[in-house]
């Protein structure tokens, strides 16, 4: 008989949190710190969301999302899980860029942007500030109909070379593009400049452990295996959830599933005004990803000098390209022993932002050729920067659109949640459904490791009134005169 | 709560979320962004600690009376009040 994933559960919770991305996981902290009794439930055998790794015989394990976040993943890690998590937050020196247009090195901040900025492309002083300046000012509740292109095009006319410097990154990042509003570049580009780039010291696979124990700490009912398959809805709003075929109660669901899930499958339009149906159907999803995960033999080590390279065959920035399964841009991202220290391990994954339906339509055997000639082509490419790389790896593997939806249910496999639209969706489903809320990726912000996280303590701040607002005793309402 | 008591209250928020901050020179009458380090998150979690604290719901359109000590102490005492009262 199959296991019960759901033994010992209780009928009730006050909320039910769907997924355990890293915005499920820090909101399901965040709520069970307030106090409420929290169920998490992920479908999947591990916790984590994109926020994972697996292991390989041989020793390897290979990180799906470890590089690299802003700054402000410590403080996030500080207030809203342990100052042990936030003390392994470390810095990432060694950024390269590698196309025809340019072959440079960078701390990613804003100080060396702004020196690269003069003395290698020749912009005045004055326009980097400018433009510096501009972009800090962006608020995530800003009416900005200027796009990211419009941005560039009024700083840095004309110089794609400049384009391609500022934007590879963070199309790389949180999968945006020139046509995407440029606030949604500006907050997210700013955050990396304030520092540079960090990641994590013991690896994904030390801190979903460390999160685990602490969810645990707090209370969490944690059910890893439990897929839930209906948010139950009536006049008054969230009633239950369905997991794994048993219903359980709970007054509020807060899914981490992705935006659109949510909202057809999940609940089921019937429980949506027309006007609120309509314009969630005009979000569009982000893209998705591929990767290949390249382990290296035990005692061999990758001569390079870089935690991050982006790098690029193509002339310059085209989104299209960025997207096309003829690939011409790779982020390499080294995992060099100090990731994971005393393992003394090498491992090198390599990113390309990816469309669904590429690989989607493919049969079995095209479809395994063509993970092969990907995993051969970015092994070319790669030989480029080690030139060994074919004699010290073990073990290579890929991951396709087709596998990213497999492991999180997203849609199309998106691996970056939804375009910017996405995010007043998402924050407007509690007017729609009372008790009904939705935190991860969208709106091309909330997303990445930082954006994830902080939108999960954003909405349980919701959550947490809404369950106080509920329950007995009522706040002090304040009255403004 | 005296007027006394509620700043105690808010320091006591404030040493929590920052806690590398030095709170005891706090200027009541200049903005508490420009005197800290706080940043949009530091003020949901103010909001989130008056509610666990104090029960006391503060609206997104009245963030801004959150801006410098003064301003906070004028705007919660008065809920802080209503709040032992109906207690």
């Amino acid at each position: 008989m199959a296991r019960n994933w759901l033994k010992g559960a209780q009928s009730a919770y006050d909320t039910v949190v769907i997924g355990s991305g890293l915005a499920g996981m820090t909101a399901a902290n965040v709520l069970a710190r307030l106090g409420h009794k929290v169920l998490l439930a992920e479908h999947h055998y591990n916790l984590g969301g994109l926020a994972t790794w697996f292991k390989r015989k041989g020793g390897h394990i290979l990180d799906i999302s470890l590089h690299g976040f802003p700054i402000g993943m410590m403080k996030t890690l500080r207030k809203y899980w342990t100052m042990d998590m936030a003390d392994r937050v470390i810095q990432l020196r060694n950024i390269r860029f590698d196309n025809p247009q340019f072959c440079l090195r960078t701390t990613f901040d804003r100080a060396d942007f702004t020196h690269i900025l003069l003395e290698r492309f020749g912009i005045m002083l004055d326009v980097v500030d400018e433009f510096f300046s501009t972009i800090r000012q962006f608020n995530f509740y800003d009416e900005l109909k200027m796009t990211t292109r419009e941005l560039f095009e009024k700083f840095f006319p004309g110089r794609k070379d400049v384009w391609r410097f500022l934007m590879e990154p963070i199309t790389y990042a949180n999968g945006s593009t020139l046509d995407d509003p440029a606030l949604t570049y500006g907050i997210v580009f700013s955050n990396f400049m304030s520092k540079g780039v960090f990641t994590y010291q013991g690896g994904t696979d030390q801190l979903i452990r460390a999160m685990k124990a602490e969810l645990e700490s707090n209370g969490v009912d944690i059910r890893t295996h439990c897929l839930v398959e209906k948010i139950y809805v009536d006049d008054d709003g969230v009633r239950g959830v369905r997991i794994n075929g048993d219903d359980i109660a709970c007054n509020a669901a807060l899914s981490n599933s992705n935006l659109l899930t949510t909202i057809h499958k999940l609940v089921g339009d019937e429980h949506f005004d027309d006007g609120f149906l309509k314009e969630a159907r005009r979000v569009r999803l982000n893209n998705s990803s591929c990767q290949v995960y390249i382990g290296i033999k035990k005692g061999e080590k990758v001569d390079y000098d870089a935690d991050l390279l982006f790098s690029s065959v193509a002339d310059e920035y085209d989104t299209d390209k960025i997207l096309s399964k003829d690939v011409t841009s790779r982020t390499f991202s080294f995992y060099h022993p100090f990731i994971r220290p005393g393992t003394n391990r090498y491992s090198v994954v390599s990113s390309t932002n990816a469309r669904y339906e590429d690989w989607a339509s493919l049969g079995t055997k095209d479809y395994g050729r063509d993970k092969d000639h990907l995993i051969q082509t970015t092994l070319d490419a790669l030989s480029h920067y080690v030139p060994n790389v074919r004699k010290i790896v073990d073990y290579v593997e890929a991951s396709t659109p087709k596998t990213f939806k497999r492991y999180t249910l997203h849609p199309s496999g998106t691996s970056f949640g939804t375009k910017f639209e996405g995010l007043k969706i998402s924050r407007e489903l509690p007017q729609q459904v009372a008790g009904l809320f939705h935190t991860g990726s969208v709106g091309i912000i909330m997303s990445g490791w930082l954006g994830a996280a902080n939108y999960g303590v954003i909405v349980a701040n919701e959550v947490d009134k809404f369950l106080r607002s509920v329950n007995s005793q009522s706040p002090v309402e304040a009255v403004t005169v | 709560m005296t007027r006394d008591e509620v700043r105690g209250a808010i320091l006591d928020i404030l040493s929590e979320i920052a806690p590398d901050e030095n709170i005891e020179s706090i200027d009541d009458n200049r903005k508490l962004r420009d005197q800290m380090d706080l940043d949009s998150m530091d003020f949901l979690d103010i909001v989130m600690e008056l509610r666990k604290r104090f029960n006391i719901e503060v609206p997104e359109k009245d963030y801004e009376h959150l801006a410098t000590m003064s301003g906070c102490i004028a705007y919660l005492q008065p809920l802080m009040l209503k709040k032992q009262v109906a207690n």
